[in-house]
């Protein structure tokens, strides 16, 4: 009976993923300056509401996101991105 | 001397001369001044990310430059008198920056240079190609 209990059956089997580690994009393909004319490409740091995602989330270094979240506002300024929106994916 | 990029939205109503006309007086306030410029894209009409004095659209310009940080104020009021514009960016290019700008205005470069000679060019795969289809 108590060997029964303790072998409980799962109808998937549970995944034991290892965490993926994060990494700043940047750093690695060696992009030294992000430029604000690309709004396609800065898209990816933002938000569904068109906000700057944090840096837990993009795994991006400290250096890279103040440099992120100035060309983001650069854009902003311009109209290539907007301040407030939803649904921009 | 410091590198300088400026960008400037201009009113969606102007004609094609109209456009160039300002763009021209901007560059003459630059060259009075003793800048020299080094590029200027013209981006065409442009669709806004959100409306600018109700309108949803304007030409955008881009103007590459080397001067003086007193020239910089100057082409700033110029920018505010001139109600054909709309909106504008001035600021100084980094050491990156100005890496990055160089090898832009040689893709661009090569991308003019190629569309002549082939139909159709490669610029899709240039990370300027959003910006020389419209």
């Amino acid at each position: 009976m108590a060997q029964t209990q303790s072998e409980i059956r799962y109808l998937t089997p549970l995944s034991v993923d290892t965490k993926k580690k994060k990494y700043c994009r940047f750093k690695r393909s060696g992009i030294k300056y992000i430029d604000y004319k690309d709004p396609e490409f800065l898209k990816k740091f933002l938000n569904e509401q068109g906000k700057i995602l944090p840096r837990r989330i993009t795994g991006t270094s400290l250096k890279f996101q103040r440099r992120v979240a100035k060309a983001v506002k650069r854009a902003r300024h311009l109209a290539l991105l907007p301040y407030v929106t939803d649904l921009m994916k | 001397m410091n590198k300088y990029e400026t960008v400037f939205i201009l009113t969606p109503v102007l004609s094609d001369d109209q456009m160039k006309e300002a763009v021209d007086k901007f560059k003459k306030v630059l060259t009075d001044a003793d800048a020299t410029i080094v590029n200027e894209e013209n981006w065409g009409l442009r669709k806004l990310a959100y409306p600018i004095e109700k309108k949803t659209t304007g030409f955008y310009n881009l103007l590459e430059f080397e001067a003086d940080p007193t020239v910089v104020a100057k082409l700033e009021t110029a920018f505010r008198r001139d109600e054909k514009v709309i909106r504008f960016l001035t600021f100084r290019l980094d050491k990156f920056a100005a890496e990055y700008a160089l090898k832009r205005r040689n893709l661009r470069k090569a991308a003019a240079e190629a569309k002549p000679v082939e139909e159709a060019p490669v610029v899709e795969e240039a990370p300027a190609a959003e910006v020389t289809n419209d």
